[in-house]
């Protein structure tokens, strides 16, 4: 995530396929304000999408390539830049076109230029605003106010097992109780900045001893992470809200318990989190489930854009919650 | 003073030894059983004759919620106190109808407080655990001075006969006096009705047939017919029922 420059960051997919969208979604509408019925329309975004496409993709191209100087500007500067460099693409590309292709097709080049400022200028003129709106300063707020929140269901019945040792096994209670202390510590503290995997999976492992006290055997968990990027970062706490999850939903309800999966691995730049738990379709209770789910997507969505993903899915009575990261 | 004999029921087991050692430090209690599941309770609770139940809410096989349900149908009904960890929902609920219950952790006094005070579900306060109720997981049948606990998933179908409802499970029949409109609404996800006094369970349809049958005025005419899984019975279906052939 970039907090200094107020320009979008160009080598950003999200980004990039943004701007195609609006871009020609514009050429859209030119098409459809200059045509009076549907095979004119068509006629009409063909002939325009077969000026616009090239320089578009041109156009994404030099942005992509100029992004590390772009990050060094002033905004306005950055500003001007862009526009020069589109106007330049513009000027080419008709000059270009009008010669080989259609040169009675009449726009002119001047034209031409105009109409892509005034293009350029709405495209930037939307990342001002959506950077406004993700702000740094409001995207910290909302992912403090995002940070994972553990279940007070977990909370009192885990003090309420710890208790329970405290006469029989006073050595297992104090371990049970330092446990805690870790889990509350990471909970409480400020999860803004990105850590390593490897801590992240040390707290579940943490937090999977308290709840394995209250669940003695029915509580299986298989971790299949030889694979892993142990320094590999991620943002905290996406992991173990998750397995809280699973716990409740696919092991709590079962009187003889269950297996929770845990698989991670990296492929190419990819960093995949793949964990699963019984479904009973039966009891499928998930209202408590998408709060979690919807604050890991928009945590990943602020520290990622589209670049990172969540997806759901049921196979054959087991419930799995699917991460894709880039790793960095 | 009489011992009161207590039951405990909770699914965890740090939460049945604390609820233990705080009762052993309470006179006049005697921990006569512990279940795992509501369902245990029930069952417990007939076998012992039970004073007192302290269950928990949120357990796999049959919530606490449930079980105190089927527990109205004992004779005496046993008194309950509810314990859970957090279920704002339920508190709510429990607060309105003045229902006894304990926030986990227990503590000793508050332990005390409810056990001296409790007394047996009065009819408002059984209809308000009704919202709290999700679809049963058993029935419970009332035979010989006893409950019988039938798992829903058992259930191959409900007939309705002039008074009462008859319940098919593989092993026999047993009568429950509810009505099929209720059971149907309730069970609406696992139940079809094949004929207007029917409801049938879709798992336990192996597949459909056509019949000729005799009616009431001696004509042959050919009927369809649902086959089950488990029993030679077949159950007929009403013209009207038809097209959920088509369906399936």
């Amino acid at each position: 995530m970039r907090k200094n420059s107020r320009l979008p960051n160009l080598r950003n997919v999200g980004i990039l396929l943004r701007i195609l969208l609006i871009a020609n979604i514009l050429a859209m509408l030119n098409a459809l304000l200059l045509s009076t019925n549907v095979t004119q329309f068509l006629t009409q975004f063909t002939e325009l999408s077969a000026a616009v496409e090239p320089i578009l993709i041109l156009s994404l191209v030099c942005l992509f390539a100029v992004n590390p100087i772009l990050a060094q500007l002033q905004y306005w500067q950055g500003i001007l830049l862009i526009i020069l460099i589109e106007i330049a693409l513009t000027a080419a590309g008709f000059t270009i076109f009008n010669q080989y292709f259609s040169p009675d097709v009449g726009t002119s080049v001047s034209r031409a230029c105009l109409l892509t400022t005034i293009v350029t200028g709405i495209v930037l003129f939307y990342f001002n605003l959506q950077q406004r709106a993700y702000s740094p300063a409001i995207a910290e707020a909302r992912l403090q106010a995002l940070q994972a929140r553990i279940r007070p269901h977990f909370l009192f019945n885990s003090i309420n097992a710890v208790l329970s040792l405290i006469r029989s096994q006073p050595k297992r209670a104090e371990t049970a109780l330092e446990d805690m202390a870790d889990l509350f510590r990471v909970l409480m503290a400020d999860n803004r900045d990105l850590v390593p995997l490897a801590q992240e999976i040390a707290l579940c492992r943490q937090y999977l001893s308290i709840e394995k006290l209250r669940l003695e055997e029915r509580l299986i968990v298989n971790w299949q992470i030889e694979q892993m990027p142990p320094d590999a970062l991620i943002p905290p706490l996406i992991l173990q809200p998750l397995l809280e999850n699973a716990v409740y939903h696919g092991i709590e309800p079962l009187a003889e318990g269950g297996e929770i999966n845990i698989h991670i691995f990296s492929k190419k730049h990819e960093l995949a989190i793949i964990i699963s738990n019984p479904y009973l379709r039966d009891k499928a209770n998930h209202q408590g489930n998408k709060m979690a789910l919807r604050n890991i997507k928009e945590r990943l969505l602020l520290h990622y854009d589209l670049e990172a993903s969540l997806q759901t899915k049921v196979t054959d009575n087991r419930y799995e919650v699917q991460i894709r990261l880039p790793s960095q | 003073m009489n011992t009161i004999k207590i039951i405990i029921a909770d699914d965890e087991a740090p939460a049945r030894n604390r609820l233990r050692d705080l009762l052993g430090d309470i006179a006049h209690v005697d921990i006569v059983a512990e279940a795992h599941n509501g369902k245990e309770a029930v069952d417990l609770a007939m076998q012992h004759a039970a004073d007192l139940l302290l269950l928990d809410i949120r357990m796999p096989v049959m919530d606490g919620i449930e079980a105190a349900q089927h527990l109205q149908k004992l004779d005496p009904k046993p008194n309950i106190i509810f314990t859970t960890a957090y279920d704002t929902y339920a508190i709510r609920a429990f607060d309105l109808s003045a229902i006894d219950y304990l926030l986990k952790p227990i503590r000793l006094e508050r332990l005390k407080t409810a056990i001296n005070k409790v007394h047996a579900l009065k009819p408002a306060q059984i209809k308000a655990l009704q919202p709290l109720q999700n679809i049963r997981s058993h029935l419970s049948i009332h035979e010989r001075g006893r409950i019988i606990l039938l798992p829903i998933d058992e259930i191959i179908y409900f007939r309705a006969e002039q008074k009462y409802t008859t319940v098919r499970t593989i092993e026999r029949e047993y009568l429950l006096e509810e009505s099929l409109t209720q059971l149907e609404t309730e069970f609406s996800e696992r139940l079809l009705r094949l004929h207007r006094n029917c409801l049938v369970a879709k798992q336990f349809i192996r597949g459909f047939e056509k019949r000729s049958m005799v009616n009431e005025q001696d004509q042959s005419e050919t009927q369809w017919v649902a086959l089950l899984k488990g029993i030679p019975e077949t159950i007929a279906i009403s013209r009207r029922q038809q097209h959920l052939i088509k369906e399936i």
